[in-house]
């Protein structure tokens, strides 16, 4: 267990800057996910942490001690990687065995140590296999059995459910996420995936182009996104974005009536953006939030409800619909938001304006 | 036309017909002289020049006779120590050199790897007489460490090594990496194991080409104890009278060797690279 702390972190190749002075604290037990398109440093983040990568600057501390130039296996972190990485030539229990191979147990202990995550993650009876008989959802247990026998400081994972289908990446969700609870242990989680950033952190860290934009809970970042990229990046389907005009304190957006208090700090051009279960079909009172027309495009029957694309002047929205109502594709149909669920951004900077 | 058809009833294509001729006349090639070894090898001194594969009157005698004669014996575990001993000196150093080739990232590696691949580009002939004046300024001459010397590492072997390592997923290394495992152990228990079949393949090709190795045992030996098996078995020849069956029945015991360990080695050759592991 043990607090880890990005002081300035960066890192180079060559001339390219990859990652940008990084400042964040995890802390202890935290599960902490970053999250970004692929490409942002995510990855070379985390093996900066791991000791895989060099650290070009800054500061590293493990447990408040500065491990800049320790070796991967001198910083007590486990780690799992996308691939798995379980070795073909042995079986489930030597590979689980195997994050054990600088411990110093005997044998016994080893074996109880293996037994018992087995046992957690449903491995038992697989203890003999090899990895070449096991399912792919089997194989990432296995890679998770080898971390957790360790008792290490941190577990980081790399996009561990990317090669696993929608139903099992699910299911693996809720198991890593109870593991957490069970276990205690702080975690790093590498994905690119925001539905894995939203189910499973306690604090994402939403990063572009090597630079952290925002930090918060989930929640936190999906009620208040700090600009129009993790706005966007973040709830599915994304937020919409109108583009409208703030002069003299009023806010204009074309094909649609807005009513409601803009920030001061709101002035020129703005987007207001609109997630799509804020926004719903039908027709609202007049002077009560968000009112517009928009020509359905496409329909998503979902059962609970329907996704209706739409189009509201130039700009394309995506709104929900009760479940049996099917709008006709080609028709004109009547929107609104209640007040205080539009955001606001700068169309220059996209930096969050606030709410109205 | 019913000949033409399988009991499947899909027909046999003429391109398949071709092919399987041709690989038949191919095999016949290949094989007859195999055939002759052991036929002459059960054929009496008389009957030598009498070209029937099927010896009229087949005997044992000769190999009775070879096993009886000691030198034959010392020729026998002179080649086996020093392909078995080059075999495993190429296995361990070709993959040290091929994982560092293919693994890590350093000042000079692609000048050091084509260094050893020009080395490749030499025939051997051209360094036979710089080989026997290094042996012969070491005092290596007519020595088993003379023999071996030149094979110990090959460019072959560890061009070969760097191709099947670079197969192998940084993943599977860094996992030990962080599992604690120091860089030696990393080669040596992951990913040794994950490139065996090319590891079977180079001892094949290695435990060959020094178990038939005739030119440089001849010509760096000169105590006939020192004799490889090859060098000894021409020496039967040397001798007033040339005695084929003896040759042959020589030649045909040298197989027995390679045959074993292809039969033992084949099965991990076959096998693809990369079983499992990774995501299937
Ligand atoms: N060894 C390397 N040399 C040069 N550039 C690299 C190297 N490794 C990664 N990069 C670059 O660093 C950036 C971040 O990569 P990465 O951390 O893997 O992204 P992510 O995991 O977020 O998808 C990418 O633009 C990538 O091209
Ligand atoms: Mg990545």
């Amino acid at each position: 267990m043990a607090k880890i702390e990005l002081q300035g972190l960066g890192k180079r190749y060559g001339s390219a800057q990859v990652v940008h002075a990084l400042d964040l604290t995890i802390e202890d037990g935290e599960f902490t996910v970053f999250v970004g398109p692929s490409g942002c440093g995510k990855s070379t983040t985390l093996r900066m942490i791991a000791g895989l990568e060099e650290i070009s600057e800054g500061r590293l501390l493990i447990g408040g001690e500065m491990v800049n130039q320790r070796e991967p296996k001198q910083r007590n972190i486990a780690m799992v990687f996308q691939n798995y990485a379980i070795y073909p030539h042995m079986t489930v229990g030597q590979n689980i065995g195997f994050g054990l191979y600088t411990a110093k147990l005997s044998k016994a202990e080893k074996q109880a140590r293996i037994l018992e995550a087995a046992k957690t993650l449903g491995l038992e009876p697989l203890l003999n296999r090899r990895p070449a008989a096991l399912s792919g959802g089997q194989r990432q247990r296995v890679a998770i059995g080898r971390a957790m026998v360790r008792d290490p400081a941190a577990f980081l994972f790399d996009e561990p459910l990317s090669n696993l289908d929608a139903q099992l990446r699910a299911q693996m969700r809720m198991e890593i996420k109870s593991l957490h609870r069970r276990l205690g242990s702080t975690i790093v989680y590498v994905t690119h995936d925001q539905i894995e950033a939203m189910t499973m952190a306690d604090q994402i860290v939403v990063m572009k182009e090597g630079r952290i934009l925002q930090t918060g809970s989930p929640l936190e970042l999906y009620e208040n996104p700090a600009d129009v990229f993790t706005a966007r990046f973040i709830g599915s389907p994304s937020m919409a974005l109108l583009k409208g005009e703030v002069s003299g304190g009023a806010l204009r957006v074309a094909g649609a009536e807005i009513s409601g208090r803009v920030p001061a700090r709101a002035s020129g051009p703005v987007l207001v953006g609109v997630r799509p279960h804020d926004l719903e079909v039908g027709a609202g009172e007049p002077g009560a939030g968000f009112r517009a027309m928009g020509l359905v495009e496409a329909v998503e029957p979902l059962g609970a409800e329907t996704l209706t694309h739409i189009r509201i002047g130039e700009a394309q929205a995506v709104a929900t619909a009760p479940g049996r109502v099917l709008p006709e594709v080609g028709s004109m149909v009547p929107v609104r938001a209640a007040p205080g669920t539009l955001h606001l951004f700068d169309a220059a900077s996209e930096k969050a304006l606030g709410r109205i | 036309m019913s000949a033409g058809l399988e009991a499947s009833g899909r027909l046999i294509r003429p391109g398949r017909i071709l092919a399987w001729t041709l690989l038949f006349i191919g095999g016949l090639i290949m094989a007859t002289p195999l055939l002759y070894m052991f036929s002459t090898s059960l054929k009496t001194s008389g009957q030598v020049y009498d070209l029937r594969l099927i010896p009229a009157d087949p005997t044992l005698k000769n190999y009775v006779e070879v096993l009886k004669d000691g030198r034959f014996l010392r020729w026998f575990l002179n080649s086996m120590l020093i392909a078995t001993a080059v075999t495993l000196s190429n296995l361990i150093f070709d993959s040290l050199v091929g994982y560092t080739l293919a693994k890590f990232r350093f000042r000079g590696r692609a000048l050091v790897f084509i260094a050893i691949l020009s080395t490749l580009m030499i025939p051997t002939e051209m360094l036979v007489i710089p080989w026997y004046l290094m042996s012969s300024q070491f005092g290596w001459l007519d020595s088993y460490w003379g023999i071996m010397f030149p094979g110990m590492m090959s460019a072959f072997g560890a061009f070969l090594m760097k191709q099947f390592f670079e197969t192998v997923p940084d993943d599977f290394l860094e996992a030990a990496r962080v599992d604690g495992l120091s860089e030696f152990a990393i080669w040596w228990r992951i990913a040794m194991p994950m490139v065996a079949p090319a590891l079977s393949a180079l001892a094949i090709f290695s435990f060959l080409g020094n178990w038939t190795a005739f030119f440089w045992p001849l010509i760096v030996t000169t105590s006939r104890d020192l004799y490889t098996l090859p060098v000894g078995i021409s020496s039967f020849s040397a001798e007033s009278s040339i005695r084929w069956e003896m040759i042959m029945t020589g030649a045909a015991l040298g197989t027995i060797p390679t045959l074993i360990l292809f039969l033992l080695l084949q099965r991990y050759i076959v096998r693809g690279v990369m079983l499992a592991g990774l995501k299937g």
